[in-house]
């Protein structure tokens, strides 16, 4: 057990004080806090001019002007309107000169309804004028029913949205409310184990390979046995990624509550963090440290096997490939949690630890189903951590060409007794 | 005491080790000598329980080898190995700790060593600043820093200068005096006669000669013989008992038999000259090894 801790101990603390990983870790860490900070920054950039865009406006016959002038039908859209007194040619060249974002000259057609011309430097296909069509559609219509002789009552009865009310039959069903709740807290765990095994994966693998291809291994299995090397290597290299990852999180949580005032509240909602049942946070951790040991094993294993560390990416793409696939799984599993597909592979080992906490969170399933993932999934770790140390036993001794899965039979071969 | 009962290794079809049976002593030192592929590496990592033998027994003091004793036992493996990136105190102390040693007594350790290889400099150095040499003596040094009772050298001289196999030699020799029972394979004969009171010459897997090297020796027989005289010694060239010849500027070098062909040959020089030097020397190993194994590869 001590040489057990000693290895978990080096395989920590000579990563943790690598250049690499604090460089890493700092920059993501500053993209987070950028990222939460988005907003201060972006006012702070914008802060000393208006925001809202600024358009002339020429309506020849002024018998809009208690729509679009002072407020009206363009308040709140981002866009303030100006009436012009002048000619056509010096509204045009104070736009050209930028004094003013555009021109609208607004005219009445043959039904007597408002319609436009819009000037401006640039036309984009976002820009304000998207606004200033809806603006002026919506003048359309009061004009046009008040012709028809409605009053603005009954215009606004026909235009309150159809009320419709929803109600669950089964009471073990979550509500829409309490999915999109779950849902955030799915996604972070979804993308924070992916992410997880994809960097600490490789890492585990390109560690044992350089340990063998420097040949340090055969002197490290001389002193404590090849498993106990191998879950030491297992266990260092996750403490380094719990590590990295309370920092992130720590930091980004920290960095969203400073800006409390313009985000955080909302920010949580949205992803669901408000979600107080503990039950649900406790199954992220078992869920992740499951999926972290299945994926570690594997990629310790292939990593015994290779005695180049350019060989490492070669060997771990099946890996990856499967990885990938559970994501891809998991974030179509999101919209349609209950569908079969997403039932049945919450089953496959693989795939489970992503495919079942996502249930878990989307879904009301019953705790047996849980039960017998969690054991599937134990079970697999057992079995596959049963076939890793034989062929790590032998696969560190075994040099030479590699870089394909047949190795495996050929380490397994050299760690039995003949 | 190691011993050795009758252990075999297979690989599939293939035979490394072929009923192997070997008495190393306490505070001895066994020579292994053998070709490549003739099975030392395979040897030693049964006895470190690298690999698991398909036949026979390996017991030290009575017990079979378990990472419970991997505080008494030191390897130097054949591929030497350590952490690049990581510096000799960083690394020494590594090992070390894996061993079963405090950090506190490895830094002293490593300072004794370091002080006696002339190196005290390279504590803070990364090992892939160091040359090869002088990488050895810091393999050598995780290899003993624990003071085994068991010393495992696989090729230990291999790949250093003169001045340095001396001080490694010596390091060596001193280890043995202290009480380690020490077991090293070398392509070195020299070295393997100099310091070694029992070998084992491995062909394919299989003990060709194995004993005390006296016994060896006496038990091969042959003897070589140096003459020295100004006359010709062409006719001793198909003398009966002569197994070669080899003739010199002044005299010649023979192999022959045993020593009743040497006194043979003294008497028949009688009036042929003057001798100015007749001797019989022991053979070599390397002579020996030839003869067994047919090959050398000096």
């Amino acid at each position: 057990m001590n040489k057990f801790w000693t290895i978990v101990g080096h395989t920590y603390f000579s990563r943790v004080k690598s250049k690499s990983f604090i460089i890493t870790t700092i920059i993501t860490l500053a993209i987070i806090v950028g990222l939460a900070n988005l907003p201060s920054i972006i006012d702070m950039f914008s802060s000393d001019e208006d925001s809202s865009e600024n358009i002339l406006v020429i309506d020849e016959t002024e018998s809009y002007n208690d729509y679009l002038q002072n407020g009206g039908l363009s308040e709140g859209t981002g866009i303030d309107f100006e009436y012009f007194e002048g000619t056509e040619e010096v509204a045009k060249k104070a736009v050209m000169d930028e004094e003013y974002e555009g021109l609208l000259i607004v005219t009445t057609d043959e039904n007597n309804l408002p319609e436009g011309n819009y000037y401006a430097n640039r036309i984009s296909e976002m820009g304000e004028q998207v606004e200033i069509e809806q603006i002026l559609q919506q003048l359309k219509v009061i004009v046009g029913t008040q012709q028809a002789g409605m009053d603005q009552a009954t215009l606004e009865t026909i235009y309150a949205p159809v009320n419709i009310q929803t109600e669950q039959l089964d009471d073990n069903a979550r509500t829409a409310e309490e999915m999109n709740q779950s849902r955030g807290l799915v996604y972070v765990m979804l993308f924070i184990l992916y992410m997880t095994v994809l960097i600490y994966g490789q890492m585990i693998a390109t560690d044992v390979a350089t340990e063998k291809s420097s040949r340090v291994m055969e002197l490290l299995i001389s002193s404590a046995s090849p498993i106990t090397h191998m879950f030491a290597k297992i266990v260092g290299i996750g403490l380094l990624g719990l590590t990295q990852i309370i920092i992130l999180l720590g930091g980004g949580y920290f960095a969203i509550q400073a800006n409390a005032d313009t985000m955080a509240g909302e920010f949580f909602e949205v992803m669901g963090l408000t979600n107080n049942n503990p039950v649900i946070y406790i199954y992220a951790i078992v869920f992740f440290l499951l999926g972290y040991f299945l994926y570690a094993t594997l990629a310790a294993m292939l990593g015994s096997l290779v005695s180049r560390i350019e060989d490492v990416n070669q060997l771990i793409t099946p890996m990856i490939m499967i990885i990938v696939i559970a994501f891809i799984l998991a974030m179509t599993g999101l919209s349609m949690p209950e569908s079969t597909l997403i039932t049945v592979t919450s089953y496959i080992p693989f795939f489970a630890p992503m495919i079942m906490f996502l249930r878990i969170g989307m879904l009301n399933i019953p705790f047996w189903e849980v039960g017998l993932s969690i054991g599937i999934l134990i079970l697999t770790i057992a079995l596959f951590a049963a076939l890793a140390a034989r062929v790590y036993k032998g696969g560190v001794l075994m040099y030479g060409k590699s870089g394909s899965l047949k190795d495996l039979k050929r380490a397994i071969n050299l760690s039995k007794k003949e | 005491m190691l011993k050795l009962s009758n252990v075999t290794k297979r690989f599939g079809t293939h035979t490394a080790v072929n009923d192997l049976s070997l008495e190393i002593p306490e505070s001895e030192m066994f020579g292994f000598l053998g070709g490549n592929g003739a099975g030392k590496t395979t040897t030693f990592r049964m006895i470190l329980g690298l690999l698991d033998k398909t036949e026979g027994e390996i017991t030290w003091q009575g017990n079979p080898i378990s990472y419970q004793q991997s505080h008494l036992i030191g390897y130097l493996p054949e591929e030497r190995g350590l952490y690049p990136k990581l510096t000799v105190k960083e690394q020494i102390i590594y090992l070390g700790r894996l061993r079963g040693m405090k950090k506190h007594d490895i830094l002293q350790k490593l300072d004794e060593w370091l002080n006696r290889f002339k190196v005290p400099e390279y504590l803070d150095k990364k090992v892939q600043e160091l040359s090869k040499g002088n990488q050895q003596k810091i393999q050598f040094i995780s290899a003993v820093i624990h003071e085994p009772k068991l010393l495992i050298l696989d090729e230990p001289f291999s790949g250093l200068d003169p001045v340095n196999v001396e001080m490694l030699k010596q390091a060596v020799v001193d280890l043995k005096n202290a009480g380690t029972s020490i077991v090293f394979s070398s392509h070195q004969m020299g070295h393997v006669e100099e310091m070694c009171q029992h070998v084992c010459i491995l062909q394919k897997g299989t003990p060709v000669v194995h004993g005390s090297l006296r016994d060896i020796k006496k038990e091969f027989g042959k003897k070589n013989l140096s003459i020295r005289g100004e006359f010709s010694m062409e006719f001793l060239k198909d003398y009966p008992g002569v197994t070669s010849y080899k003739a010199l500027p002044e005299g010649c070098t023979l192999h022959v038999d045993n020593e009743q062909v040497a006194q043979d040959i003294f008497a028949s020089l009688q009036g042929k000259g003057f001798v100015s030097k007749f001797e019989i020397e022991e053979p070599s190993l390397n002579d020996i090894f030839i003869a067994k194994v047919g090959a050398s590869y000096e």
